[in-house]
Formats: C-alpha cells, structure tokens, sequence
C-alpha cells in the first residue's frame, strides 16, 4: 500500500516537471475555480518564473520519492504526508492570489511537520516546536504583505499587483518589501532566521530532508524573487545591498559551522544555508544593478542564482539521500562513529563522492558553474559608479571565494572522515550497501549533477528566459564554438565541456607516457606507515573535531568556544587525578545575541502579563467592563 | 589548428620539463646562502626518474582515492598549463581566467586532502586539515588580487588581462598593481608550501603541512605528486610573471617570438625564483596559527589594492 | 632578516671536498654495480636509530651540514620510509627495537639497500652478547653495506655512502 503511494508521488513528481518544463519553455496557462477557495477561490497561473520552481520541485521528488520506497517503503505512516508535501510544493509556485498561496504554503508547512516528527526520536519535539514557530512567524510576515498589498492596491490578484506597482508610494513598497523578505528568508533559512534547519533536516528521516533542503527552501527564495521583481516592481538599492550582506554572512556563517559539525546531516543542514546564501547574494546583486539602471547585468546575476537554486537541489538531495543510506546501514549519524564506508557501502560513497566534489564547486561540475556565474555577476559591479555599492560588491566577492575555500574543507572532513580509512565503530565495521531503490535514487541525483555540469551551455538557455522575464534586458550570456558561455562580450568565459575533456585528455597523457615508460608495476600491500607502531586501529586516525581544530582556532571571535575541564581528584591527594573530562563546545552568536534575549524578553512579559489572570470572577468582569467602555468610547 | 596544437605542446613541456628545474635552483640557491655547495640544479630530475623506477607500496587501509590521486593531480596541473599564459596570452584553453584556475588547483587540493586522510594515519589527517584550513582562508586573496588587475583590464580572461596591461609601460608604478603584486606574492608563498608558511625540507611531522599528506606515497605516485606541486610552484611564479609584468608575452607565436618569450620569461622567473630563495633563508617558518594572521595581511593589501581600483576611476 | 643575509654573504661556501677513509664491506660487484646504476645519482635516507647511545647520529647530523653537505652528491635524508631508497641503520638492535625495525624495513619501497653505520651496527659493537640486545642489524634485515667506526666520523660515514654506491669520490 505505501508502495503504492510512493509510486504515486513519482508520477506526480514526473507531471510536474513536465508541466513546469513547459511552463519555462513559454507555455502560459491559468486556472480560475471560484468556489474551491474562499475568499479569493483557486487562483492558478503558469509561468516561466512558476514553470521553473514547478519543474524544480517535480524533478527532485522523482529520485527522492524512488528513494523513499527503499526506506520507508514498508511503513505506512508518512506515504500520505508525502504526496501532500509534493502536492502542495507543486502548488506554491502556481498560486496567483492570496489565500491560495496561504493555503498552499501552510498545506507544505503542514505536511513537512508530520514528516519531520515520524520518527519520534528524541529531537522530534524541539525539532518540530522550532520549525513550527519559524514557518509560522515567517507566514505571519508574509501574510502581513500580502494583506497590506492587496488593502493599497485593491486586488488579491499577483497579476493584478504586478500592474498597479509603479503607483505605490515609496515607503509602503519598502514596507511590504521588509515584511515578504523576512518570511521568505525564514522559509528559506539565512542567518539570522535559520534556527529550525540545524534541528529539521537531522532528525527528519533522509528522503524527507532531501526535499526539504533540496526544494522547500528554495520555495522561499521563489517567493524573494516574485516579491523583488515582479509584485513590487522597481525597488531601490538598498534592498540590493541588504540582501548581498545578508547572503554573505550567510554564506559565511553556514560553512564555519558546518566545519565544526560531526553531525552528518546537520553538517549537511547548515551547508544548505550557506547555498541559499549564496543565491541571496546572487538575487541582491541582480536587484542592486536593476536598482542602479545595469538591466543586463542584473539579468546575469539573476541567472546565476537560478542556476545555483537548480544545482543545489541536484547535489543536496544527493548528498542527503547517501547520508540516509549511511544512517540507515550503520544507525548513526555522528561522523567520530564512521569511516571505512567507502570499501562496504562503494555506491554510497561514489554517490557522496561526486555530491561533495559537486557542492565544493570542483570543475567540471554544476556546483562550478554556478559560482562562476554569481562571481561574474559580482565582478562586473565595476560599471557601477557608486563606490559604496563597489565596496559592498567586493565584501560579497571576498565572502563567495572564502565561501567557496571552506565548502572545499568542510566536504574533506565530511567524506574523508566518514568514508574513508577504517571504520571508527562496530557499526560502521557492519555497514551493509544500500538496497537498490535507494542507490537509483541517488543514481539519478548524480547523473543529474554531472549533466548539469559539463551540459552547462543547454541549461542556461532556458534560466536566462527564465529571469528575462522576470528582468527584461539584453542577453548578456552568450554560447559560442567549443561548448563555452560567453558573459557580457570578451568579459569572461569557460567552457566546462573543454575542462571536462582537458583533463581526461591530461589523465590519458599521463597514463599513457608512464604505460610507455613502463612504469606501471603492481604496487606492493603493506600497512600504514605509523613509525615503527606494531598496531593500527581506528584509534590513530584523525577526528572530525580535530580536522575542524585549525578552524576553530582561526575562527574563534565567530565560534566564542567555551572550555570546560572537570578534574576529579582522589579524595585523600589532589596529584591522583581519577578521571578528567573535556569538552569545547561552539557557541552559536545568533542564539546568544538574538534569540536568547528576545526568548527571555518574551518570558519575562509573559510572566507579568500572568499577573493579569487572578483567578477571580470579579476580576474579570470588571476587565470586561472597561474594554467595554473603552469601545464605546472610541466607536 | 596546427598552431593550437604547437601552443598545446609548448606550454605542457615548458611546464612539466621546467619545473622540476625550478624547484632543483631553488634548492642551490639556497644551499649557497646558507654556505653549502648544495645539490646541482637539475637534482629533482635524477630523484623523479629513481623514483619512477621504484615499485609502491600502498597501505592496505585506503581506497581507490589513494592510487587516483597522483594522477589527478597531474591531470590538473597538465590542465593549469594549458590554461595560464605561460609563453602565449592565448593559451590552448583561451577561455580560461582565474576563478578556473584556481578552481582548478582547489581539485588538486581536495585529492590530495583526501588521499591524506585514507591512510588512516595521524599525520595525514594533521596535514589534510592544516593544508585545506590554508588554502580555504588564501582564497579570498588570490580573487581580489586578480580582481584589481581585471578590473582595469576590463575582463577576467587570463590572457585578456596579460594582452591588456602590456600596453601600460607605467603601470610598475600604479599602488593598485604594487598591493596586489605584494599580496599575491605572500598567497603563493601559502599557496605552494614554502616558508615561512611550511617548510618543504622538514622532517618533523608536527611542522608540516603538504609534506604530511605525502608521507604515504612511494615510487611513481610519489614522483607523481612531488612533480605536480612542483609544476604550482611553476604556475604561481609564472603568474606572478607574466600577469603583472606582462611584456614578453606574445599574441601570436612565431619561432623567434618563441624564444624570446621564453628567455624573457626565463628571466623573470630567475628574479622572482631568488627572491623566494632570499626570504625563505632570511624568514623562519612561522607558528601555524600565526599563518591566518599573515594572510590575513595579504587580504588587506588586496583589498586596499581593489578599492584603490575604484578610487582611481 | 637581513643580517642572516649579510652573514651568509660574509661567510661564503665552506664545504671541504670528501676526504677520510673508510673500510667498507659490500656484497659483490654485480650487487655495487646495480645500485649504482639505480641509486648513483639519487639516494634518499632514512635513518634509523636501533637503540643506539646517538653517538653515531651526531656524527651523521654533521653531514647534513656545510661543511660535510652530502646533498652534493645527490644524497638527502627523508621522514618517512616510504620516501627512502636506503636504510642507515645504526645501534645494536635492541629487543625493543627489533619489530620496529623490520616494520620500517618492510615499509621502504622497493628496490631499497641497507647501511649499517657504526660498530653497534655492524655486530653490536661493545653491547654484543647482552641481554638486551638482538645482535646487529644483519639479524633483523639483509645488509648491503657496512661503515664500521663508534662512533664513524662524518668524512668516514661520507667516504662509506660514496663507496657502497660505487661512486668516485
């Protein structure tokens, strides 16, 4: 029966791609249902912008839901929250008036929230409590806009708020801008709203982290970019600026702490941020050039992002689904307890291989491609004459390439720590390959990266319609011979195909000129070179913890670790020491600075307003007299 | 066609042949420094053809990666050569600018970094992560530095930028190019392992850096990967050359542009080859977790060198 | 910085042309002849202390100084064993040291040669016949070259490496 749904959600996955491909390829539709809806009835439109996230949405779930009938085939209970999950992402991109947006979305919130608790470990309460509370903080923002736009323009209509734009007033623009760009970012996860992604996407089961951060999330940035472009019309630079820093810090601030995590999947959770920064760094550029009158560029910057939003849905869901079938083979997720895995489970580690080199931007491959374009983007803030807006360009420069060094690291650590070497655990040590469905799963994600790469010239055809129709301007990539993307005349190009066939070309050299020389003897088998040691066991092996110390180090004003060492002493002398214990635990700024105030702040009101509930009668029919009043006076 | 494929040749040899040279002068340079009559120059030939004919030994702990990685590595730095103005600005790869480039030697980086870490030993684990922690935190420098000389090439084209300062006798003279020459200078000295970054020569484990990832390759693999960070040292320097110094460096190659780009690039690398002799004998190798605070130091030249860009405009 | 310089520039190349003699036991011709061909151009070290007082590895630091600089020759210690075409071994082979020993052996790629410097290592020396002690290092792996001395003096330890590679000094 599950199976069944499962084979369901695929089909629904494949409609949607193929509807959502359409979309982008020019095929416009609308659908009206009064009566399905109240307040508005069911309000549908299809568009290149809709077409995209459709299809985004729909091509994730074919693997993740393949995946899934190896998972969670047998259990009954999340199959139905699943098609609904699918379902109502499919709907949020073609939602084109208020409530049924609201509907939509609340419907996908819903649904990830069953999900997320399913298993019922340990975390799923706080898990769910914090992401509840941030999906619905963010739906009370957006909702906000949404009314207040629909009160100053007279419609409910997306279309009809596109129209009327140019007339509203300055300030309400910005106002409604702030409100959607808070509950989009919440939804999609930058810094400071992130807090729920570090504790969904690990206690979630894997096939359901994959959508979440594969394409949930980029719902959110779906809703930055109708609200940026198309609800709001032209808005001015500082929305640009704004969200450049915010996507740097980001960025930034995701990849310094998925270094520090020996949590697989929150590793993965917080790399997740970092990519969505990275795209809001791309989405901010575009709206500053637009803002300063630079129309191609901004289409540039643009694609760039939407590019980077396909490729991470590609290689998260990939890195996602091998990371649940590391769980599921050896029950953890704690990377002190792995290792080894490449030689038992070599599916899910070449999977997890090409995920890492994907989202470590390595050439040939998509994760490349789309930094690329976001740092062509950024470097042709040179044409602006604005030198603050220069200065805030190289700053998102400067935090894309660190950005882009730390990724590199932060995949060392996770695949060379947990795959590689010997196994860190009996678990580990019994660690059995995945089944097939689930390596299918992963198959296609990997296949999905390597082609998103080396057929970069296919795909950013229909991206830059895409974002043409959301900026319209002069295209300013360009195809030419040899496979290369041309950007902006002579300005800069590459050629991945090229890249891709240099290196196998090199690797044949190589090969070739050592097979001549006949230098090409069996190695010989021995062990590890440990000094002279007569035993190596796992013990000797490297840490996650102590790969991440340099960085923990360097990066300590960020991190403010606190040490804690307990020494427990032999009562009768303090030289006896018994047992010591040792911990440095990184300290999260946001958590410190931000929600642990406003957390305390809340409490304390709460407690005074207490002091409003005495418990007598009398108390509170005398409240209800003088509201009464009140309103009678004021009526 | 038939030129491409000239080009192709001569930067792959001038790469490949020349670097082990580069490293074997070094090496003398600063033998002679210290008062020693050192190794000849052309020492790293003799070392890589013994090693060639050694048989490896590869630990029963590591996987497929360990084997690949002296072989990708190569490939990568086979690529770089085809894609840096080494001896022509329109290298075999034309498209190629500096986000490939060093993209393309992150690929050497995160092999190596990884082959480290399957030995399941400790040193290669300590030599992964201090060895990505450096190249993560030179990244931004390397951007910004190349940054400050597109901008006023108008474009990142390696050889576009090469093409287009050649046409600027005074430019020696700009801060903009004096910054970013400073802090690309102190980033290659990081990026390839030489002091007071990490000290090529060390045999203690605790000091080093790149050398601890190598501990476990012997024979050919070993010969694979000593030539190919040979070849980045190669690299860098000829970058250094060629892209802020860059008269010598042809369009279009004929014989006798050949040889004269060659000498004159001979000639560049000999300056900037002394240099790195000079400070890495004048320089101790500084504390690791003093190393973030000098590039960190070079991150403030390059960025003073691009907001200089912007301010001159 | 600079006054490192101004010393160097001061100072000049001291390095002494190898003298010193030394009585140097191979096996066989063929056996010289091959490691020369293999090893006469480029011989990398690693030398290994088998228990000994580190009377000999003073001396053998000597040679990697200015004045003995055996780099010259194309010789040049390494770390790691792996690295390394030749053994110097020196120190009788203690009970402790002897796993340790053959596991550096086996470690060390092939082809490889073993040097045993110092009297301690040639037959354990003034140690012979303890309890402690295996006996030279020609008990735990195969020998090619010996350079008796306790300890040799860099010029000796200099005149054996040359003359195990069959090299004209």
């Amino acid at each position: 029966m599950a199976t069944a749904i499962y084979v369901v959600a695929t089909l629904l996955g494949a409609a949607g791609a193929a509807i959502g491909l359409a979309g982008m390829l020019g095929w416009a539709w609308t659908v009206d249902v009064a009566w399905v809806v109240p307040l508005g009835g069911l309000a549908l439109a299809l568009d290149r912008l809709a077409g995209l996230f459709v299809a985004l949405v729909g091509g994730a779930s074919i693997p993740a839901s393949i995946y899934a009938l190896g998972y969670a085939g047998r259990q009954r209970r999340g199959a139905v929250a699943w098609v609904t999950f699918i379902a109502s992402m499919l709907l949020v991109p073609l939602a084109s008036n208020t409530m049924t947006f609201a509907i939509a979305w609340e419907l996908m919130s819903l649904a990830s929230y069953v999900l997320l608790v399913r298993r019922r470990t340990i975390e799923s309460p706080q898990a769910g409590w914090v992401y509840a509370v941030m999906t619905h903080a963010g739906l009370a923002a957006l909702l906000s806009g949404m009314l207040l736009l629909g009160a100053w323009t007279g419609s409910d209509r997306f279309a009809d708020w596109a129209a009327a734009a140019p007339t509203l007033h300055a300030g309400t623009r910005s106002l409604v801008w702030t409100l959607f760009a808070l509950g989009f970012l919440a939804k999609a996860g930058v810094i400071p709203l992130h807090v729920w992604l570090p504790l969904a996407h690990p206690a979630a089961p894997s096939h359901v982290s994959a959508l979440m951060s594969g394409v949930m999330i980029k719902l959110g940035l779906y809703g930055l970019l109708r609200a940026s472009f198309d609800w709001l019309g032209a808005g001015p630079v500082w929305w640009g600026t704004t969200l450049l820093l915010i996507g740097a810090v980001a960025a930034v601030g995701g990849v310094l702490y998925a270094l520090v995590d020996r949590d697989l999947k929150r590793l993965l959770a917080y790399s997740s941020i970092e990519n969505v920064g990275i795209v809001v760094i791309g989405v901010g550029a575009a709206l500053a050039f637009r803002a300063a009158g630079a129309e191609a560029l901004a289409l540039l910057a643009l694609t760039a992002a939407l590019y980077h939003v396909v490729n991470h849905a590609a290689f998260k869901s990939l890195l996602f689904m091998a990371a649940g079938s590391v769980v599921h083979a050896t029950g953890t997720r704690d990377l002190e307890a792995l290792g080894g895995l490449a030689r038992r489970m070599p599916w899910t580690a070449a999977a997890f291989f090409v995920g890492s080199a994907a989202i470590a931007a390595l050439p040939p491959l998509n994760g490349f491609v789309s930094e690329w374009l976001t740092f062509q983007a950024l470097l042709q803030n040179v044409h602006l004459a604005d030198p603050g807006l220069n200065l805030v360009f190289t700053l998102a420069i400067a935090a894309l390439a660190l950005t882009g060094g730390l990724a590199v690291a932060c995949f060392v650590k996770a695949y060379g720590i947990g795959f590689l070497a010997l196994p860190r655990s009996t678990a580990a040590e019994s660690a059995e390959e995945a089944p097939v469905s689930m390596r299918a799963g992963m198959m296609l994600a990997g296949g999905a990266c390597v082609a998103l790469g080396l057929g970069a010239t296919v795909v950013v055809q229909p991206l830059l319609a895409v974002a043409a129709s959301l900026v319209p301007a002069a295209a300013p990539i360009t195809v030419g011979a040899g496979l290369t993307l041309y950007v902006s005349g002579g300005f800069a190009s590459v050629s991945t195909a090229a890249v891709a066939a240099a290196l196998a070309g090199a690797l044949a050299l190589v090969l070739g000129v050592l097979t001549v020389a006949g230098a090409r003897g069996r190695p010989r088998r021995y062990e590890t070179w440990g000094c002279g040691r007569l035993l190596q066991t796992s013990r000797m092996e490297y840490t996650a913890t102590a790969f991440a110390n340099p960085f923990t180090r360097v990066f300590d004003f960020f991190y403010r670790p606190v040490r804690r060492l307990e020494i427990e002493a032999h009562p009768e002398s303090r030289f006896f020491v018994r047992r010591m214990a040792y911990a440095n635990p990184t300290r999260f700024i946001v958590d410190d600075w931000l929600y642990g105030p406003v957390d305390r702040a809340l409490r304390a009101t709460a407690r005074r307003a207490a002091g409003l509930q005495s418990g007598s009668p009398n108390v509170y029919l005398a409240y209800v007299l003088a509201v009464l009043l009140l309103l009678l006076a004021v009526a | 066609m038939i030129g491409d494929v000239t080009i192709a040749v001569v930067h792959v040899v001038i790469m490949a042949a020349g670097a082990p040279l580069l490293v074997g002068a070094l090496r003398t340079v600063k033998a002679r420094l210290v008062g020693r009559r050192g190794p000849v120059p052309w020492q790293p030939y003799r070392d890589l053809r013994k090693l060639f004919a050694k048989t490896p030994v590869v630990s029963t702990t590591t996987s497929w990666l360990f084997r690949a990685t002296p072989y990708v590595l190569m490939s990568t730095m086979i690529t770089a050569a085809l894609a840096a103005p080494v001896l022509s600005s329109r290298p075999p790869l034309a498209f190629a600018g500096i986000i490939l480039l060093m993209y393309l030697l992150l690929v050497g980086t995160f092999f190596l970094a990884l082959a480290g870490l399957d030995a399941g030993s400790a040193f290669g684990g300590m030599g992964s992560s201090r060895g990505v922690a450096v190249a993560a935190l030179a990244e931004p420098t390397v951007m910004l530095a190349v940054l400050a000389l597109s901008l006023r090439a108008n474009t990142t084209n390696l050889g576009g930028v090469v093409e287009g300062l050649a046409h600027e006798p005074l430019l020696a003279a700009n801060p903009v190019h004096l910054l970013a020459f400073a802090a690309f200078f102190i980033v290659m000295l990081a990026e390839t392992g030489r002091l007071p970054v990490d000290n090529p020569a060390t045999h203690l484990e605790l000091t080093m850096i790149h050398e601890a990832m190598v501990l476990e390759y012997s024979g050919r693999h070993l010969a694979l990967v000593e030539w190919a960070s040979s070849m980045k040292l190669l690299l860098f320097l000829t970058l250094l050359a060629n892209l802020f110094f860059p008269w010598g460096v042809p369009a279009v190659l004929g014989p006798s542009a050949l040889l004269l780009g060659a000498l004159v690039l001979a000639a560049k690398l000999a300056v900037l080859a002394l240099a790195v002799a000079l400070l890495e004998t004048a320089m101790a190798k500084l504390r690791l977790f003093r190393v973030p605070e000098l590039l960190a130091g070079s991150f403030a030249l390059a960025l003073l060198s691009v907001t200089a860009v912007f301010l001159q405009r | 910085m600079f006054r490192q310089l101004r010393l160097a520039a001061r100072t000049g190349i001291v390095t002494e042309p190898p003298a010193g003699q030394a009585e140097v036991a191979r096996l066989g011709e063929a056996l010289a002849r091959e490691v020369c061909a293999r090893f006469g151009g480029s011989l990398h070290i690693r030398q290994v202390d088998a228990g000994s007082c580190n009377g000999c590895e003073l001396e053998i630091a000597g040679l990697t100084g200015p004045h003995y600089d055996l780099e010259r020759f194309g010789l040049h210690f390494v770390a790691s064993p792996r690295h390394a075409d030749c053994l110097l071994v020196t120190g009788p082979v203690t009970r402790n040291m002897a796993e340790a020993l053959r596991h550096t052996y086996d470690a060390t790629a092939d082809p490889k040669i073993v040097i045993a410097a110092g009297d301690c290592a040639v037959d354990a020396g003034i140690f012979r016949g303890s309890y402690a002690v295996v006996g030279g290092v020609a008990a735990i792996v195969p020998v090619d070259a010996t350079i008796p001395g306790c300890p040799p003096s860099p010029a000796a330890l200099l005149a054996g490496l040359l003359d195990a590679l069959g090299r004209r000094r």
